[in-house]
């Protein structure tokens, strides 16, 4: 929606305060009834708004900062507008992390304050990066537009990045009383399959693959009062097998194609459990691979983590949590809620229960997602109840 | 809809004194080439430029807070990159900045481009 207000005004911010105003208006009218097309509804209202805004401002003199390109595009081969913003947001004249946290501002409607917590950064930080990154696409004119064949591949990367990030983010909301925001999801999901369609290199295949195969497993990720299930936990029977065979196909291919890069291995990943029929036939040390080969490809924090819980995962919990522990001095770590909740894991299959109690408090004064916050609760209660 | 206008960019050209010492009198032949093909496949985008003498040439001009000035020898930024030359280039847009800022020569440095502040 703001995509398609953003072609009428030309302008992110002024876009973005029409349909706010139109939210506002729909809160009002709905109370009536909820219109068969809310989506519509509130395209039509942003844009009716902009135009309103936009008159206002003509008689004021007021001359608009302009944006966007092209205005005739009929039936170009790229029909979707967020495309064209996602490549706006993903342009290689801002920083990387600028790009996706204006594509999440902005594609996604994610609040301040939610991408600032997807970057584990502060929110005056993440404030300032965002304003600075609009004047620069409205002063430099950055196009509002996919770039050409020739330029595409070298366009694609910074894309990816901003469809994976949108894609965890939607998959662990950063804060709110649900575990997921499948809105974000289902957005990165169709970005994906749009960006697969033009461009169906390696790497956007993987990253296609990885986000349908965590989606396959959806239904199970919490249980009927939305309670937080562990891949232990979950009833693997009703996984969608049938979407996590076409995306295991996806993988194949992608792997085909030569030394795999950072998507096609966590699809990779992503595929290993799936295929696994229970969670004791999980094939840990095949992932732990996988996990030191994306951390070459990928020298991240995060990735380090995850490969320290696999390591754990092959070679028991005490080496798990001598791996973890040796990450103990990463700054990027320190506001991350996975880690003290992995090393609460690991001490608690040591039997170290005051330790654990210590880690998941840690874990839970670092969580906003109250489904996750629950989770930690009841783990740490738990604890309690066995011996100390 | 308003009429799309062409905006002016600032090209400015960084190039290595290095590079020229080494690459001797065949990279000046290069890069002149260079600088006449990018004219000559350009010019109706192109508003201005100029090459301009060696660093060592510069001078900075410093105003004090009580109307005095400091005069010193050399550039404001000592770097090993030095502004070498601009152009003032139009474009509809920062990518058609950027393709044009491709095809001018900066030998063993890079090329900054800045859009031209409107006043209205």
């Amino acid at each position: 929606m703001l995509a398609a207000t953003v072609r009428v005004t030309r302008d992110l911010d002024l876009a973005q305060e029409c349909v706010q105003d139109a939210f506002a208006k729909a809160l009002l009218t709905w109370q009536g009834g909820v219109p068969k097309s809310p989506g519509g509804w509130l395209t039509t209202v942003a844009r009716n708004r902009a135009v309103d805004l936009q008159r206002r401002e003509r008689v004021l003199g007021k001359a608009l900062p302009l944006l966007v390109v092209e205005e005739q595009d009929p039936q170009g081969p790229f029909p979707d507008d967020r495309l064209r913003l996602v490549f706006t947001c993903c342009h290689p004249a801002l920083t990387t992390e600028t790009q996706v946290a204006l594509a999440l501002r902005l594609l996604c409607g994610l609040s301040t304050a939610e991408v600032a917590r997807a970057f584990l950064v502060s929110e005056p930080t993440m404030a300032a990066r965002i304003t600075r990154a609009k004047k620069k696409i409205s002063q430099a004119r950055i196009p509002y537009r996919v770039p050409d064949a020739e330029e595409l591949p070298e366009r694609v990367d910074g894309v990816l990045t901003v469809l994976h990030l949108l894609f965890t983010t939607g998959h662990t909301a950063p804060a709110g009383d649900r575990l997921t925001r499948h809105d974000l999801v289902e957005r990165a999901l169709d970005l994906a399959r749009m960006l697969h369609g033009l461009l169906p290199t390696a790497e956007v295949t993987g990253l296609l693959a990885l986000i349908e195969l965590t989606d396959a497993r959806r239904a199970t990720r919490t249980d009927d009062l939305g309670r937080l299930l562990l891949l232990e936990e979950q009833d693997r029977t009703r996984w969608d097998r049938a979407a996590i065979d076409a995306a295991v196909a996806k993988v194949r291919s992608a792997l085909q194609q030569g030394p795999p890069g950072r998507y096609a291995l966590q699809a990779a990943i992503a595929a290993v459990h799936a295929d696994a029929r229970t969670w004791a036939e999980t094939d840990w040390r095949e992932i732990a691979a996988l996990y030191a080969l994306l951390e070459r490809q990928w020298p991240s924090p995060v990735v380090a983590l995850n490969r320290a819980v696999a390591t754990g995962m092959v070679d028991g919990p005490e080496v798990g949590l001598a791996a973890l522990d040796a990450l103990g001095d990463e700054p990027a770590l320190a506001a991350y809620a996975y880690f003290p909740a992995a090393r609460a894991d690991f001490l608690r299959r040591l039997g170290r229960t005051r330790e654990a109690a210590t880690a998941y408090q840690e874990a839970l004064l670092l969580t906003t997602n109250a489904v996750e916050r629950d989770f930690l609760a009841g783990r740490l209660g738990s604890l309690r109840v066995g011996p100390a | 809809m308003e009429e799309w206008t062409m905006s002016q960019y600032l090209v400015l050209i960084y190039e290595s004194v290095q590079a020229y010492v080494e690459g001797g009198q065949g990279l000046s032949d290069d890069v002149l080439k260079g600088h006449m093909s990018f004219g000559e496949a350009n010019g109706d985008k192109i508003a201005g430029g100029n090459a301009l003498q060696g660093p060592e040439t510069a001078t900075t001009i410093r105003p004090g807070g009580d109307g005095a000035f400091t005069i010193t020898d050399g550039p404001f930024l000592e770097t090993k990159e030095a502004l070498g030359g601009y152009y003032v280039v139009e474009a509809a847009d920062l990518d058609g900045a950027i393709a044009l800022a491709k095809q001018i020569p900066a030998p063993g440095g890079a090329l900054e481009v800045r859009p031209v502040r409107v006043f209205d």
